[in-house]
């Protein structure tokens, strides 16, 4: 068996690795994908402690997780299109109607 | 026939109905019939109804009808009865004399106006208001409750608003600036002031004794349910609103300023029907003020003050109509003071008399006005006489009436007003009285001999085309003349009939006043001085027209050496005493001041905290705003740390 902090750390860097590319790319659809990696991460995480704990309910958890990423993937992409006709592009630092 | 009284103030809202809907439609004609049909109707059935009234045995003579419940009050009163004010009617030989008068003189003046509105606009609303104030004058004297004598009460003030101001939009007052619709604001205003006093009065009624009807109220007076100071302070507070509606010292500047009106207002509203309702609704009351005689004492000196006062005004009002309008105002004192020393029959006597020849006298005006292409300046007029025979001669007439002169109206009322004075041991308010009937015969004469004697003074143009009235104005003209001349003869003094007692109205009003004449006055009749003293306002009358004669028709010019020898008199009276500015100095300006110093604790302080609030929440918002980039990715950083710091917090613990 690895040792479960191993795989710890490796969901700690995929989740960093997600968050610096929210805060790095300017195009809505690579956001969105980072947004996926960060809840993946988050996934492997709770797997792992599913794993230690050999409880259920952390697998439960990670269906929830995964429901909501699909939904969200919908729904975002589905804004990104609507934004994509309405101002010709998905650059998120053009979209700034709600600034004074 | 008397039991469908509650339809008289109907007839004339249908007319408000037909014309206020239909009016445009109508045309001139239409119009004009409607309106005076439906006054005509209203005085047949008034007619009708009384002559049925006549013939119950005089004990009887009271019709009521309740066209049902309108007020459930609860418990009030002395002995905590349940009050209720009902939609109530009723006829008794008071209000006959004033349904009749109302109807029938209502009924000549709106014929009179159709011929004298017919080339003005908004025909249609002077019928209107005309038929409005028709129903609630009816309103006014035919209610059996004070209540709904005021619903009337505030509907004819309402009409008088309305009617004032018509010409809204023409300049009025050159001395003071008015327009029109000023004029009329001010009347309404006035009348508020003594309308208050007149509901206090009322509440005051309902909480002593549970009624607000008149013969309940009456019969609580008798049983002795009120205490004295509580009949005095109703007495008081009911005559200030007849102070407010019949325009007595101190509230009687908004009368001649309703002048603005057209004429037949004036004649109708302001000298026949809607400034003597005080006086009716003061003999109405007789039973409470008999009981309180401090109030009746009040009465009598505010009549006679305001008798005199006015009169003296009217010696040098050079407007036709203020001249007219001073007279009103004086022979209503007249009224007052008559009802004031107990001589309640006298009092509606005069009303009575006063209509007729009042009207007469303001339709005569509008009849001058109307053929001088509205001049109303009798200082450009003169010389009329041959121009308009017939407005000549009737206007004469009526002036005489008012003069008292023997055997016209207003010989008798007067006369009995005099005597009422002088017998019931009012001496000082006999002689004032008397003092007015010799100003009275003046000014009348005064402005009889400027306006159809010598020579005309004013515009050749106007002179040229002065002509007499069309038909449907001089007939009307006729038949108040005649009225005018017999209007009195109702009311002969046994004196002059040789003792026999053909004194009909005195009879006829006897059933409502007679109570109040037995608690004030006993009968102390003495016939030699009552022939003296008849004898002597008969003189008093003529010196009166005798002194006219001598200053304007005799030695023309000798009222300007008069006013230039009694220089401060004249301006005096040319100034009305001051009184407006008086008000203005003492009420208005005060007022004034009060209200710009509550507009400005509203402004600065009341909307000032909730501006303030309102300018905090701003500033706030001006430097959190500061904060926004409109970066989404700025926002997930920040948003990262936040998550970073609260994870290092937890961790530390």
């Amino acid at each position: 068996m690895i040792d479960p902090r191993l795989v710890l750390v490796l969901s700690g860097v995929l989740f960093a690795l997600g968050a610096v590319g929210v805060l790095l790319h300017r195009g809505a659809i690579s956001i969105l994908m980072c947004i996926e990696l960060m809840l993946n991460a988050a996934n492997l995480a709770f797997i792992t402690f599913a794993r230690l704990r050999g409880g259920a309910e952390a697998q439960i958890y990670v269906f929830f997780v995964m429901t909501l990423a699909a939904a969200e993937a919908a729904a975002g992409l589905a804004i990104v299109i609507a934004l994509f006709r309405l101002r010709g592009t998905t650059d998120v630092d053009e979209i700034n109607l709600l600034k004074w | 026939m008397a039991k469908l009284i509650w339809l008289i103030p109907i007839l004339p809202l249908l007319g408000v109905a037909v014309n206020g809907t239909l009016g445009g439609k109508l045309g001139k004609r239409g119009v004009g019939a409607v309106a005076c049909g439906t006054v005509l109707l209203a005085f047949l059935l008034s007619c009708g109804a009384v002559w049925e009234l006549s013939h119950l045995p005089e004990d009887a003579r009271h019709v009521a009808v309740s066209l049902g419940e309108w007020l459930p009050l609860g418990p009030l009163g002395a002995d905590g009865a349940l009050a209720t004010v009902d939609w109530g009617f009723a006829l008794d030989p008071l209000s006959a004399v004033m349904i009749l008068v109302v109807t029938g003189v209502g009924f000549l003046i709106h014929v009179y106006a159709t011929g004298y509105m017919a080339h003005e606009e908004g025909f249609a609303r002077f019928f209107v208001y005309m038929n409005l104030f028709m129903s609630m004058m009816l309103t006014l004297v035919l209610g059996s409750n004070l209540l709904v004598t005021f619903v009337g009460w505030e509907g004819v003030g309402l009409c008088s608003y309305l009617l004032i101001g018509f010409f809204y939009d023409r300049p009025f007052d050159t001395r003071t600036g008015l327009t029109c619709a000023d004029a009329g604001r001010k009347a309404f205003i006035v009348n508020r002031i003594g309308d208050f006093a007149f509901v206090i009065g009322m509440l005051y009624l309902l909480t002593t004794f549970g009624t607000l009807d008149y013969r309940g109220v009456l019969e609580g007076v008798n049983s002795g349910a009120g205490s004295h100071a509580m009949l005095v302070a109703v007495g008081l507070l009911l005559f200030i609103g007849a102070c407010g509606k019949s325009a007595q010292i101190p509230l009687y500047v908004w009368l001649p300023d309703a002048m603005a009106g057209p004429t037949p207002v004036s004649a109708l509203i302001h000298a026949a029907t809607m400034v003597t309702a005080g006086v009716y609704m003061v003999t109405r009351m007789s039973g409470l003020y008999a009981h309180a005689p401090q109030a009746m004492a009040v009465v009598a000196v505010v009549g006679a003050a305001t008798a005199i006062f006015a009169a003296t005004m009217g010696i040098t009002a050079t407007d036709i109509k203020k001249v007219l309008a001073y007279s009103t105002v004086s022979q209503l004192g007249y009224m007052f003071a008559a009802a004031g020393v107990g001589a309640w029959t006298a009092a509606i006597f005069h009303l009575m008399t006063h209509a007729f020849f009042k009207a007469l006298l303001f339709l005569g005006a509008g009849s001058v006005i109307h053929g001088q292409e509205g001049e109303q300046d009798i200082t450009k007029m003169g010389g009329l006489k041959e121009k308009m025979p017939v407005t000549f001669v009737t206007f004469m007439i009526a002036t005489l009436a008012i003069a008292g002169i023997v055997p016209l109206a207003g010989f008798f009322s007067k006369d009995e007003i005099l005597w009422g004075a002088f017998s019931s041991g009012h001496r000082a308010v006999w002689a004032v009285l008397a003092l007015s009937a010799l100003l009275t015969a003046f000014y009348m004469f005064r402005l009889t001999f400027l306006v159809f004697y010598g020579d005309h003074r004013g515009d050749r143009h106007v002179w040229d085309h002065a002509h007499e009235s069309p038909r449907s104005m001089t007939v009307p003209l006729m038949i108040l003349a005649v009225l005018s001349v017999v209007g009195g003869w109702v009311g002969i003094p046994a004196l002059l009939t040789g003792g026999r007692d053909i004194n009909v109205f005195h009879h006829w009003l006897a059933p409502v006043v007679g109570a109040a004449h037995a608690v004030t006055q006993g009968e102390a009749h003495s016939a030699s001085s009552e022939g003296l003293l008849m004898a002597a306002a008969l003189a008093v009358a003529l010196a009166g027209i005798g002194l006219a004669f001598a200053m304007y028709q005799m030695n023309r010019g000798s009222a300007e050496r008069l006013a230039g020898t009694f220089r401060p008199v004249y301006v005096l009276w040319r100034n009305l005493y001051w009184v407006d500015e008086l008000y203005e100095a003492v009420v208005l300006r005060p007022f004034y001041a009060l209200s710009r110093w509550f507009a400005a604790f509203d402004r600065w302080v009341v909307d000032g905290l909730v501006n303030v609030s309102g300018i905090l929440v701003d500033i706030t918002g001006q430097l959190l705003k500061l904060f926004q980039t409109g970066y989404v990715r700025n926002y997930a950083l920040l948003f990262l740390m936040g998550v970073v710091a609260i994870l290092v917090y937890l961790a530390r613990l």
